[in-house]
């Protein structure tokens, strides 16, 4: 790889720091596994996006004529399931439920979870109580959370958000919080303090934006976690009700055939596999990429 | 040996009209697990305008532990008493809304590590600019106008430019720089520079300490300045406080006090200064022996007996009083105080112990 850039610029006025836009996506190519995942992303996502003009059929449609049709088959790219349906349809609407329940749930954790992390890391007499009800939710049993939700509120997209949600509450805030106790003890922190800053503008100006990209990263590990149990719920039925395409349903439904037509569990499989892969590969090189030091590995 | 002052008028140096900051009876103590321990042990001192006072000592004196109880700075497990008054006002007990409307606008304070006292994700321009926003109200533009004349002001080329930058792309002396003008952007009455040159290499030192010299000219503050070296001290400081065990133990004016030390410790100190001999020859350096001890509770003795060369039974048993010596304003703390050649008696006593 030929260096086309290099990060320790002397001369003033350059814009550099914490790499913004133009900078972050540069720094980011140069991983070539970090571009993989966010290349793919993008594909998974658009192909999400535009589900209704790429499908080349509706995902409920059935036909009884073309049930069980393999990969490669004429007018169905990755086969048809036992109803006759089109599997790559299916796919495509399957990852939008997917995207969609992995965002919205994790942006719930988000919202709640960095106000109370960072509280307990600031307010040292707040952290024991904040601390042990993450305990607290942490020993509950995501199914069990799960199976709860479903049964008072019905199950549903919107109700399985909401316990994975719920469910990755616990490690947001154990990361904002072990953030907010390194970067409290930090010296601009007592800088800040001796320049008059109050307890609120410290938290907001100089720990919030200096743990941000802990928690984008964070953030985005967590995402596949929550594509991955959305599979989980609705492969239970407690999910994404069937006919809706979801990756999981698609498991769930496939189970009776899996010795006869491998394909109808195989691609959503793969699928489920690609997307959250290459969130993580983008996630690890976000990572490295946020570091305002620039520091390569 | 020339006579340096006889005026009967006690701390006439450098400083003009009244004390801005007066200090009576201030004691720090911790309550840690192992017990009790008390930092700073019964301190007074007052510094007025325009001057440079400069406070003295090895590692574990209580200096920094005295400059961060000035404004409330210390954790909860400090307990404070006695009382500091800054133009009249009492911050010793005062609210948490009061010290912090103190803090940055009336007392400020350099720290000594430059390379991590700076935001990292704010450029220095965004960072001195709030300060001028929230102490002095000003918007974006003219606080970032105020902002360049203040690098300007601590000698910072081409402050427009810098302004841009952020922290990482700057040097160390460069964000030291950086700090004081940020210290400085609420017009403090007092600025307290906490070793502000120990993390930086020699030749950057001296380009600080012009600027904090500078500042007490121009701005007519009242600086604090601790440090344990004397080179600092003997470079720019009007007064000389020299702190031992948490306790004041000698007081003079700058020349007075390099001239006629009459602590032993400061004896001491003065003789660990490295200096440069006509005749090129190396000199070994002396040492004081012995550490700081840790000071439980109130200690009716000398707390520097242990390691000072003159001590004796009177020493062990009874708190030397800080008194002014006759036709001087030159105070210390000691129940033999060395001579006027003691800074060679006293220091060759040294010689031969561990």
């Amino acid at each position: 790889m030929t260096v086309t850039e290099i990060d320790t610029d002397l001369d003033p006025g350059r814009e550099a720091g914490r790499p913004r836009g133009g900078r972050l996506f540069r720094r980011l190519r140069r991983s070539p596994l970090a571009m993989t995942g966010f290349v793919v992303l993008t594909l998974a996502v658009l192909a999400a996006v535009l589900a209704p003009v790429l499908a080349p059929y509706s995902p409920d449609h059935a036909d009884f004529s073309a049930v069980f049709q393999p990969p490669g088959s004429p007018g169905h790219l990755l086969g048809t399931d036992s109803l006759g349906r089109d599997i790559l349809s299916r796919i495509l609407f399957g990852a939008r439920a997917s995207l969609l329940v992995g965002v919205l749930s994790v942006l719930l954790a988000l919202v709640v979870g960095v106000p109370l992390g960072l509280v307990a890391g600031y307010v040292s007499a707040l952290d024991a109580v904040v601390s042990r009800l993450t305990d607290v939710v942490l020993a509950f049993p995501f199914l069990i959370l799960a199976v709860g939700l479903a049964a008072i509120r019905g199950a549903s997209l919107s109700n399985a958000a909401l316990a994975i949600g719920i469910s990755q509450i616990p490690g947001i805030i154990r990361v904002t919080r072990s953030e907010t106790l390194r970067l409290k003890s930090l010296d601009y922190v007592a800088a800040a303090v001796a320049e008059g800053a109050t307890d609120l503008w410290v938290v907001v100006r100089h720990i919030l934006p200096n743990a941000t990209s802990v928690l984008i990263v964070q953030a985005t590990v967590a995402i596949p976690g929550a594509i991955l149990g959305e599979a989980v719920l609705s492969f239970l039925g407690l999910g994404i009700q069937p006919p809706s395409p979801s990756l999981g349903t698609m498991l769930s439904e496939a189970q009776d055939s899996i010795s006869r037509a491998p394909w109808t569990a195989v691609m959503p499989g793969i699928a489920i596999m690609v997307l959250t892969l290459a969130f993580n590969l983008f996630g690890d090189g976000l990572r490295d990429a946020l570091d305002p030091r620039g520091s390569r590995r | 040996m020339t006579i340096v002052t006889t005026d009967l008028d006690p701390w006439q140096p450098g400083g003009s009209g009244t004390p801005l900051l007066r200090v009576r009876d201030l004691s720090v103590s911790f309550r840690t697990e192992g017990g009790r321990v008390c930092a700073v042990d019964d301190v007074s001192f007052e510094a007025r305008a325009g001057e440079l006072l400069a406070v003295v000592g090895e590692s574990g004196c209580g200096k920094s532990v005295m400059a961060m109880a000035l404004s409330g700075l210390l954790p909860r497990n400090a307990s404070v008493t006695g009382s500091v008054e800054l133009a009249g006002q009492q911050l010793v007990g005062a609210s948490p809304g009061d010290l912090r409307r103190v803090r940055g606008s009336r007392i400020a304070y350099i720290f000594q590590e430059p390379m991590t006292s700076l935001n990292p994700v704010f450029t220095v321009g965004r960072q001195v600019a709030e300060v001028l926003r929230v102490h002095e109200g000003m918007d974006r533009r003219r606080a970032n106008d105020r902002a360049a004349e203040l690098l300007d002001l601590v000698g910072i080329a081409n402050p427009r430019e810098r302004l841009k930058q952020y922290p990482h792309q700057l040097s160390g002396g460069l964000r030291q720089r950086v700090m004081i003008a940020m210290a400085v952007a609420g017009s403090p009455e007092v600025l307290v520079a906490d070793e502000p040159t120990t993390a930086l290499d020699v030749t950057v030192q001296a380009g600080i300490l012009d600027v904090l010299r500078d500042l007490r000219d121009r701005l007519g503050a009242a600086v604090v300045l601790i440090t344990h070296d004397l080179g600092v001290v003997a470079d720019i400081a009007d007064r000389v406080m020299v702190m031992y065990a948490g306790r004041l133990v000698e007081r003079a004016d700058i020349q007075e006090l390099f001239a006629r030390p009459r602590h032993h410790y400061t004896v001491g100190l003065l003789g660990a200064v490295p200096t440069a001999r006509s005749d090129g020859a190396a000199q070994r350096l002396r040492e004081i022996p012995g550490l700081v001890p840790v000071i439980e509770g109130p200690e009716p003795r000398c707390t520097f007996a242990e390691r000072c060369p003159a001590a004796d039974e009177t020493c062990r048993t009874r708190q030397p009083p800080l008194e002014i010596a006759p036709q001087s304003s030159h105070e210390a703390a000691c129940w033999h105080p060395a001579g006027l050649s003691g800074a060679a008696t006293g220091a060759d006593q040294d010689r031969g112990a561990p």
